[in-house]
C-alpha cells in the first residue's frame, strides 16, 4: 500500500524517470503541452508578455494601413506638456505610485506622468510604450525572417547534402564574417531613416545562420531514420519527406532555437541604437532611450530604470518560454531522480 | 586529414576574399570620406580635399581600389604586409598593433574566468537538476542573459566603483550588508553540496554564520582599508585546497596524493618569507614566471616522489594543487599592496575607477603598485563582461552535462560499482568537455574583435573603439584592417573547432579522410 502511494505521488509531480506513467496514452503533442504547462516560468512568461503587449498597443493606440487606433493613454510620445516641478526641486519625476494613501504614500495610481518626464517634458511613460512597441515589432520580425530563412536553408543543406550542402554552408560562413553593424550603416547611410521595420527586416537577413546549422545537423541526423526511408519507398516526394516528415520530428530544437533568437533580437536592437547604427531619433526606442538618459541616472534615475525594466521583462519572458518549450520537447533530458525522490526510494526499499 | 585541412584552408582564403570584396565596396558606397570637406569654401580645406583624394586614392573606383588593397594584404605571403594608411595618414599596421593587445588585455580574463565559472555552475546546476539551487541559478543565467551590457556597465559604476569607494573611506560594513552576504553565502554552499532538507538546513547554518563571523571581522578591524591574508591564512587555505583538488581529482582515498598536496601546503608555508623578500626586491613579470615555472618543478617531484604506482593522476593532482596556492601568493601580495596603491596621488582613496584603462596620474613605479592599478582598471569591465557572458556558459555546461548523464556509458560505470565522484569527474565531466571546448575556441577568437559597446562604456581604447571610429569617419582601410583580422580570425577558429571535435570525439571523424 506503502508502495502504491509513493509511486503515485512520483507520477503526480510529472517526474518518473523510467516508466512514464503521466503520458501513457497520450499524443506526442499531448504530452509535449502536458509538460509545457508544468513549467511555472513559461506559463508566468507567457502572461507577462501578453499583459506587456496589451498594455502597450492599448495605451498608445497603433496604425495599420488605414486604420488608426487610439489608445486609452492622454499622451503621446510626441506631444510636449508642460515640464513639472517636483517637491524636491527636480522636474519631471515620476507620479506612479503603489504606495496606499493611509499608510502615508501618494495612493496607488498611475498620476499624471506615471514613469516622469524627459528633458523638454514629454511624456515619458508614452515614449517607453512607444519604445517596447518598436522592441517587440523588431523582435517578431527578426524571429519570423530568420526563422523561416534558417529553417529552410538547414533543412535542404541537411536533406540534400553533398554539393547542395557544401555550397549552402559555405555561404553561411560567409556570411558569419560580415557584422551586421556595418551592414546597417551602409544601409542607414543610402536610404536615411526607413524606419524600424526596415532595420529588422535587414537585421532578420543576417541573422539566420546560427539556427540553419543547427536545423541542418538535427536533418542530417533524422534522414537516417527509418521511418524517412518508408516514406521514400511509398513514393513521397523530397518536398513531402522534409516537411511532412522530418520537419515536424526537427520542430522543437527549431522553435526554441528562434526563441532565443528574438531575445537576442531585442538586445542586438537595443545595442546597435546604443551605438547610433539602430533606431535614430526622433523615432523612438528603448536602447535609445538608455543611452540618452544614462549619464542622467544619480539625478533622474527612472529616465533609466523604467526602459531597462521593459527590456529585461520582455527578455527574460521570451527566454523562459524558450526553456519551458526546450523541456517539453526534449525528451531526453528528463527529469532524473531528485534527492526526494532517492529518500522515498530508500523509504520503499526499507518498507518491502 | 591532411587533404581535408588544405581543402577547408582553401575555401577559407575564398571566404575571406569574397566578403572582404563585398564589404570593402559596401563601406565605400556606405559614406563620403570628404564629406566634411567638399561643400566648404575655404580655399584651405581645397587643398586637403584635394591632398585626402590623393592620399586615399578616391579616383580609383572602389571595387578597383579593393585589388589594390588586397595586394599590400597578400604581401604577408612575401614578407611585406601592407594594411594601407588611416585618414590620417598613419599605418593601419601600427594602429592594430596598438589596439589588440589593450583588447586582450581587457576581454581575455572575463572571458577565461566567464568559461570557466560558467562550466562550474553549470555543471553543479546538472548533478542539482530541478533543485532549488538549479532554479535559482536558472533564473539568474536567464537574467544575466537578458541584461544591455551598458545598463549593466551604469548599475556597476554606481554601485561597485562608486559606492565601494564612499565605503572604504570608513571600511566598516553595516550590520544590512553583513546579513545579505551571510544568508548569499549559505544559501550558495547549501544549493552547491545539496542534500535532504535536514542536511540543507545544516550546510546553510554553519555557512552563513562563518560567513557572518568573517564579514564581521572584516569590518571591525577595517580589513579593507589593508587587506591581506597573512602565512596562518594561506597555510588553512592551503590544506582546504589540498584536500579539495585531492578530493575532486583523485579521491580522499589515494593517500599519495594526499600527502603530495598536503606537504606542497606545508612547503608554501616555508617559503612564505623567503618570497615575499624576492617580491619586494626582484619583482618583475620575469621573476614571477620563473618562480611559476620552480612551482611546476617541485609540484612534480613531489607527485612523483610519493606516488609508487599510477603516478599520472597524483603528478596531475599536486600540479592543480601548487598552481591555487601560488595564485593564493600572489593574491595575497596584490592584496598587501592596495593600503600604498589608496594613498597614491592619483587613487586619492578612491581605488575603482569607472573610467580608463590605467592611472595617468599614478608615480609609482613599483610593480606590484602598477599591476594592481591595471587590475582595478579592470574590474569593472571585466565584472560586465562576465555578467553578461558566463549565463550562456551555464545553460550550455548545464545541457551538456545532462545530455552526457543520461548516457548509457554512465549507467554502465554506476552498474560498475564505481562511486559517483569517478562517475561524475571521469566519465560524465570530460565527456562535457568536449562540445564545450569547441565553442570555447570559437569564442576565444572572437575575443579579439573586442566587445565595442564594452570599450564605449568604460573608455577603454581599443579594436572595438577603432572599429567604431573607422565606420563614424568612413576610414575604409581602417575598417577593413580590423575586419581582416577579427574575420580571419574566426574563420580560422571554426576550422579548428572542427578538428579538434574530430580529435576529441572519435565517433565524429573528418569528411576528406577516407
Amino acid at each position: 500500500m506503502k508502495i502504491e502511494k509513493t509511486s503515485k505521488s512520483i507520477a503526480e509531480r510529472g517526474e518518473a524517470p523510467i516508466f512514464a506513467l503521466d503520458t501513457i496514452g497520450l499524443t506526442q503533442s499531448q504530452i509535449v503541452r502536458k509538460r509545457f504547462f508544468q513549467h511555472k516560468g513559461a506559463i508566468t512568461s507567457i502572461f507577462m508578455l501578453i499583459f506587456i503587449y496589451l498594455l502597450v498597443y492599448t495605451s498608445l493606440g497603433f496604425k495599420i494601413g488605414p486604420l488608426n487606433i487610439h489608445g486609452w493613454w492622454k499622451y503621446t510620445s510626441t506631444d510636449l506638456p508642460e515640464l513639472k516641478f517636483c517637491k524636491d526641486g527636480t522636474v519631471g519625476c515620476p507620479t506612479f505610485s503603489l504606495w496606499p494613501k493611509f499608510l502615508g504614500g501618494a495612493g496607488i495610481g498611475m498620476g499624471d506622468h506615471p514613469f516622469g518626464q524627459d528633458d523638454i517634458g514629454r511624456d515619458y511613460f508614452a515614449l517607453v510604450m512607444r519604445g517596447t512597441q518598436r522592441s517587440l515589432l523588431v523582435t517578431v520580425i527578426i524571429g519570423a525572417i530568420a526563422g523561416s530563412i534558417g529553417t529552410v536553408v538547414g533543412a535542404v543543406s541537411g536533406y540534400f547534402g553533398g554539393k547542395i550542402d557544401a555550397i549552402l554552408m559555405r555561404f553561411v560562413d560567409f556570411l558569419i564574417t560580415i557584422p551586421a553593424i556595418i551592414i546597417g550603416a551602409v544601409v542607414g547611410y543610402h536610404f536615411g531613416n526607413l524606419g524600424v521595420t526596415f532595420l529588422a527586416f535587414y537585421l532578420g537577413l543576417f541573422s539566420w545562420t546560427g539556427l540553419s546549422r543547427l536545423v541542418r545537423g538535427e536533418f542530417l541526423t533524422l534522414r537516417e531514420r527509418d521511418f524517412v526511408d518508408a516514406a521514400r519507398v511509398a513514393g513521397a516526394s523530397s518536398r513531402r519527406i522534409i516537411f511532412k516528415h522530418i520537419l515536424p520530428n526537427a520542430v522543437g530544437i527549431i522553435i526554441v532555437s528562434v526563441t532565443l533568437l528574438m531575445s537576442g533580437a531585442i538586445l542586438l536592437e537595443t545595442a546597435l541604437s546604443y551605438l547610433g547604427f539602430g533606431v535614430v531619433a526622433p523615432d523612438v526606442s528603448l536602447g535609445l532611450l538608455i543611452s540618452q538618459y544614462q549619464d542622467s541616472f544619480t539625478t533622474r534615475p527612472w529616465l533609466f530604470w523604467w526602459p531597462g525594466f521593459f527590456i529585461i521583462t520582455i527578455a527574460l519572458s521570451i527566454n523562459f518560454i524558450g526553456d519551458g518549450l526546450r523541456d517539453a520537447f526534449d525528451p531526453r533530458q528528463r527529469r532524473r531522480l531528485s534527492f526526494k525522490d532517492k529518500a522515498l526510494a530508500r523509504s520503499m526499499k526499507r518498507g518491502a | 586529414m591532411f587533404a581535408f585541412i588544405s581543402r577547408r584552408l582553401g575555401i577559407l582564403l575564398l571566404i575571406l576574399f569574397g566578403s572582404s570584396f563585398i564589404l570593402y565596396n559596401l563601406t565605400a558606397l556606405s559614406g563620403d570620406p570628404t564629406e566634411g570637406l567638399k561643400f566648404s569654401k575655404d580655399p584651405k580645406d581645397k587643398v586637403q580635399l584635394l591632398a585626402l583624394v590623393k592620399q586615399l586614392d578616391l579616383h580609383t573606383p572602389p571595387p578597383l581600389r579593393y585589388f589594390k588593397w588586397i595586394k599590400g594584404i597578400a604581401g604577408v605571403f612575401t614578407g611585406n604586409l601592407n594594411f594601407g594608411t588611416t585618414r590620417d595618414g598613419n599605418s593601419v599596421l601600427t594602429e592594430l598593433a596598438g589596439a589588440i593587445p589593450v583588447t586582450f588585455r581587457l576581454v581575455i580574463s572575463a572571458t577565461i574566468l566567464a568559461i570557466i565559472l560558467g562550466i562550474m555552475l553549470g555543471i553543479a546546476t546538472a548533478l542539482r537538476q530541478y533543485s532549488r539551487f538549479d532554479y535559482v541559478v536558472t533564473f539568474f543565467s536567464f537574467l544575466l542573459f537578458s541584461l544591455p551590457i551598458f545598463w549593466v556597465a551604469v548599475l556597476l559604476k554606481q554601485f561597485l566603483a562608486i559606492d565601494f569607494n564612499n565605503f572604504l573611506v570608513s571600511g566598516s560594513i553595516s550590520v544590512f550588508w553583513i546579513i545579505a552576504f551571510s544568508l548569499f553565502g549559505g544559501f550558495f554552499w547549501a544549493g552547491v553540496i545539496g542534500g535532504e532538507r535536514r542536511k540543507f538546513l545544516k550546510i546553510f547554518g554553519v555557512s552563513a554564520i562563518s560567513h557572518a563571523a568573517v564579514f564581521a571581522y572584516f569590518s571591525l578591524t577595517h580589513w579593507f582599508l589593508h587587506p591581506g591574508l597573512g602565512p596562518i591564512v594561506i597555510l588553512l587555505m592551503s590544506i582546504g585546497i589540498a584536500f579539495g583538488v585531492t578530493l575532486l581529482s583523485t579521491g580522499l582515498e589515494n593517500t599519495p596524493a594526499i600527502k603530495a598536496t598536503l606537504t606542497m601546503a606545508g612547503l608554501g608555508v616555508v617559503m612564505y618569507y623567503p618570497i615575499q623578500y624576492i617580491f619586494d626586491h626582484h619583482s618583475s613579470l620575469l621573476v614571477l614566471v620563473g618562480l611559476l615555472i620552480l612551482n611546476l618543478v617541485v609540484s612534480t617531484g613531489l607527485g612523483l616522489f610519493f606516488a609508487k604506482i599510477d603516478r599520472g593522476p597524483i603528478v596531475r593532482t599536486s600540479i592543480i594543487a601548487g598552481l591555487c596556492m601560488s595564485a593564493l601568493v600572489v593574491v595575497d601580495r596584490l592584496m598587501k599592496t592596495f593600503a600604498p596603491y589608496l594613498s597614491q596621488d592619483g587613487v586619492n582613496g578612491r581605488p575603482i575607477p569607472t573610467l580608463g584603462q590605467a592611472d595617468i596620474l599614478l608615480q609609482s613605479h613599483n610593480f606590484w603598485v602598477v599591476l594592481l592599478d591595471r587590475i582595478v582598471h579592470l574590474i569593472l569591465p571585466t565584472l560586465a563582461l562576465l555578467l553578461i557572458s558566463f549565463a550562456g556558459y551555464i545553460r550550455f555546461a548545464r545541457g551538456t552535462m545532462l545530455e552526457v548523464l543520461n548516457q548509457d556509458y554512465i549507467r554502465t560505470a554506476r552498474a560498475k560499482g564505481l562511486s559517483e565522484r569517478t562517475v561524475v569527474m571521469r566519465h560524465a565531466f570530460r565527456n562535457t568537455l568536449i562540445p564545450i571546448s569547441t565553442i570555447v575556441v570559437v569564442d576565444l577568437a572572437g575575443v579579439i574583435g573586442g566587445a565595442i559597446i564594452t570599450e564605449r562604456v568604460f573608455g577603454w581604447h581599443a579594436m572595438g573603439t577603432l572599429f567604431q571610429n573607422a565606420l563614424t569617419s568612413f576610414d575604409l582601410n581602417l575598417l577593413m584592417g580590423v575586419f581582416f583580422v577579427t574575420a580571419s580570425l574566426s574563420v580560422l577558429a571554426n576550422l579548428i573547432a572542427d578538428l579538434l571535435y574530430s580529435f576529441l570525439d572519435p565517433r565524429v571523424r573528418v569528411v576528406g579522410s577516407k
